[in-house]
């Protein structure tokens, strides 16, 4: 199962990821915690790599224009879910789900619905940045070119507002055909948070999105998922329990494939209904 | 002396020797090209040597060895090789000169030494120069100068007999061939339009009867040519009148300073360069067969990097990997292993005799039975030489595209790309300096090949560039001259060895001196793009 996570480091990986698990199994919320407003549903969804479970049966809501982070230790399938909403699990050989997710209510496993139209209204911002070999201003125009449009000006306009929205502008204003290689760690993912939200999607995936940087890029990161939630629907993966009692509106917390417990962040950190998820935000183990 | 073993310094000195020794190699093999054959060039000084015997010889030091007797073993005396010159007087252009012999040796100013059309060169004075009849008496400076001039003027008509022969003469026949070949084409299609007919008999008349005027203006030019004679006189004594039309240049080496020395030495490289060759080869220039390398090459590259490019696509990006891709991957790896002279061998079975032969008979049926692309030509040398280079591009692309990190394509994917979007618009350009890497080695390989060339398409001399001013300008069905092929022809066919010996090792510094080019070309353009498309700063 590592080979469909690239992203994860390998060696937190322990046997209890296996099917059989040992690990105290967590009663299932039959219904999915209802919040206000959900923009994705998320109903009896499990994934197999190959014979190997990596998710069970999961159930939940996501609330619109809200952070959602997810937490759990390392291999517990926060980065499998995450992909989910976006489909990239397709691109595993042996990859299968069972369930569905559905975003403003319509599947998005229905047999009709293009994925490159998926992954647009999907946007996701990776573990580690991945600008492409191409200049500042082509990174952020890329979704634009792809969609077809052609025209400078509407590229400029489209530059400007996504590097402004991502807190870029002002650092990269006077060297736009810079290579994106040029650019700080932060700021080149920044730069990857503007060339996702550069196409107007209705949901941002994030998936540990400052795990790579330092502490002040990491705040910079922070205060912009702050600000961008008025405008997309953010799910945020995190390793950190910090950031996510900093950014998060809900927080789900995972365990071997299963939501142990999903409700308001400032329910889970202070007032956890279950054991399983204080030990955990309370750092006993994890 | 174990502990040392285990530190692992003797490994590295080993490598350390093993990486000196090549280099050693490689600069010897350079510099004895270079110095054979740049050396060669230079305007050296012509001695007189006088033997005992009292014979006299004008020539330039060549060479000095010991002297072996019929043991092999070596003896005190030593021996010197003299080039000479007057082919036509002593019937070779070198004669070694046991040093005990001469009896003394001196270098006269006034030694002249001429560059000839035919003959190659003569070592002599100046007696007389007969200019309108009217006798100029030798000797001196003044009409060494007066000589010059007149070379000078000569060279000109001889520029000028060119452009007529090549260009008007070569316009006529062109055009009448043409007019021959449409006329065969009405006959054979059994069509009876007399008055197509008669254009084109009208047509050929037009140019028969502007032949006849070229004709004229040629023996005209002819005619002035040969006016003029220099009389010379060798070192025996011998005298010969030389049409200074036979002249290509004359020179004093004796008379001359260091820089006017060096002055010459650029001029005669630049011919050499730039200037056709003469007497088979084993003088004049080596341009046809320079230009021919390079199309060739330039062919090539066009052939090979789509088709390298797109087929390592396939098998990396969209093939299921598997035994199948495994299978044919190292079937190409293989492929690169093939004996170059295979390749040739399906060159004139496949492209020549196949593709060439329905060609000729779809297209040119008028020209058969002589063969128009059945035969050898550029275009095949050059598809013979893709398919020979195309394994090199597909293994390096193959790499290049393995490189890209998969987090990239994962991020335009996530975008809304398609995959051939991600593929054509990430993935390719982020591999292109690997796929350069390719079109590097390919390169290489290819300005080098020879045997698959000598059955394709190359000749020892080819009348046209494979370029000229006749629609549709690109003559891909010319057969064509290749410097590594000259190498082998002047190396070991030519009627003269010993004057073409200077003339390899030129061929073969040139020959390096281009790969070195293209590939510096190559490799700077693949800097650029690496550094615009680094793939990690960070």
């Amino acid at each position: 199962m590592l080979s469909g996570k690239p992203m994860e480091k390998q060696e937190f990986k322990t046997p209890e990821t296996n099917g059989v698990s040992p690990a105290p199994k967590a009663k299932k919320p039959k219904k999915a915690k209802s919040v206000p407003d959900p923009l994705a549903e998320v109903e009896n969804l499990s994934l197999f790599y190959g014979a190997k479970q990596a998710l069970r049966d999961i159930n939940m809501n996501i609330p619109r224009k809200q952070v959602t982070a997810f937490i759990g230790p390392s291999g517990c399938g926060k980065s499998t879910l995450l992909r989910c909403f976006n489909r990239l699990n397709d691109l595993i050989d042996d990859c299968r789900t069972e369930g569905d997710i559905s975003i403003n209510g319509k599947s998005i496993f229905d047999s009709d619905v293009d994925i490159t139209d998926l992954r647009k209204r999907v946007g996701m911002v990776f573990q580690k940045s991945n600008p492409f070999p191409k200049s500042i201003y082509e990174n952020v125009a890329y979704g634009a070119r792809i969609a077809g449009i052609k025209k400078k000006s509407v590229l400029d306009d489209i530059v400007e507002k996504n590097l402004k929205r991502a807190a870029l502008w002002e650092e990269v204003n006077d060297r736009l055909n810079d290579s994106a290689m040029s650019l700080s760690g932060g700021q080149q993912q920044r730069l990857c948070i503007a060339r996702a939200i550069a196409v107007e999607p209705d949901v941002l995936l994030m998936d540990e999105p400052c795990s790579a940087l330092d502490p002040i890029a990491t705040a910079k990161i922070e205060d912009l998922v702050t600000e961008l939630k008025s405008k997309f629907t953010i799910v945020i993966v995190t390793h950190n329990m910090q950031q996510a009692a900093r950014v998060s509106d809900y927080t789900a917390f995972m365990y071997i494939g299963d939501i142990v417990e999903f409700d308001t962040t400032e329910k889970i950190f202070l007032n956890p209904a279950k054991k399983h998820t204080e030990d955990y935000v309370s750092g006993k183990f994890g | 002396m174990p502990k040392l073993w285990k530190a692992g310094d003797a490994y590295i000195w080993i490598s350390g020797l093993a990486l000196m020794i090549t280099l050693v190699m490689i600069g010897g093999l350079l510099f004895l090209i270079a110095a054979k054959g740049l050396g060669s060039m230079w305007p050296a000084d012509i001695g007189r040597y006088t033997l005992r015997d009292s014979s006299v010889y004008l020539g330039q030091f060549r060479a000095k060895e010991s002297v072996r007797d019929s043991d092999g073993v070596r003896s005190s005396e030593s021996r010197i090789k003299l080039k000479i010159g007057n082919r036509d007087l002593y019937g070779l252009d070198f004669k070694w000169i046991n040093e005990a012999d001469i009896a003394s040796r001196d270098y006269p100013r006034d030694a002249v030494i001429l560059e000839r059309h035919e003959w190659g060169n003569y070592h002599g004075y100046l007696k007389e120069i007969r200019k309108n009849g009217v006798v100029i008496p030798g000797g001196d400076t003044e009409a060494f100068s007066v000589l010059r001039d007149l070379i000078r003027d000569s060279n000109e008509i001889h520029a000028k007999i060119l452009k007529i022969e090549k260009g008007e003469i070569g316009d006529i026949n062109y055009g009448i061939e043409k007019r021959r070949l449409k006329l065969r084409g009405l006959a054979m299609r059994g069509e009876g339009d007399p008055v197509k007919e008669a254009e084109h008999r009208l047509k050929i008349k037009e140019y028969e009867e502007r032949y006849k005027e070229s004709e004229a203006k040629l023996e005209a030019l002819y005619s002035e040519l040969n006016r003029n004679e220099a009389v010379m006189i060798s070192a025996g004594g011998d005298e010969k009148v030389i049409p200074l039309g036979k002249i290509v240049l004359a020179f004093r080496p004796n008379d001359m300073g260091f820089l006017e020395k060096a002055g010459f030495y650029v001029k005669r490289f630049w011919g050499f360069v730039s200037d056709d060759p003469r007497e088979a080869n084993t003088e004049g220039g080596i341009f046809p067969a320079i230009f021919g390398t390079v199309l060739m090459v330039f062919i090539m590259s066009i052939v090979v990097m789509p088709f390298g490019v797109i087929a390592a696509l396939y098998l990396r990006e969209y093939a299921r990997q598997g035994v199948m891709v495994r299978i044919v991957r190292i079937c190409v790896n293989n492929l690169a292993g093939v004996p170059s002279i295979v390749f040739g061998v399906f060159g004139v079975g496949f492209f020549l005799y196949g593709v060439g032969g329905i060609i000729d008979s779809v297209f040119f049926k008028e020209a058969l039975p002589s063969p128009t692309f059945g035969t050898g030509g550029i275009l095949w040398a050059s598809l013979t030489l893709a398919l020979l280079t195309v394994p090199v591009v597909i293994v390096a692309t193959e790499e290049g595209l393995a490189a890209v990190p998969r987090n990239i394509r994962e991020g335009s994917l996530a975008l809304g790309a398609t995959k051939f979007e991600t593929t054509w618009k990430v993935v390719i350009p982020s591999a292109l300096p690997a796929i350069l890497t390719g079109l590097i080695l390919a390169v290489a390989r290819a300005t080098g090949e020879v045997a698959p060339l000598m059955i394709t398409g190359v000749v020892k001399l080819a009348p046209d560039l494979p370029i000229d001013g006749h629609f549709p300008f690109l003559h891909l069905e010319r057969k064509f001259m290749h410097l590594g092929f000259h190498i082998y022809d002047l190396g070991f066919q030519s009627p003269n060895a010993e004057a073409a010996k200077p003339m390899v090792f030129m061929t073969a510094f040139l020959l390096i001196l281009i790969v070195v080019v293209l590939n510096i070309t190559a490799i700077i353009i693949r800097n650029r793009l690496r550094k615009k498309y680094a793939t990690s700063a960070v």
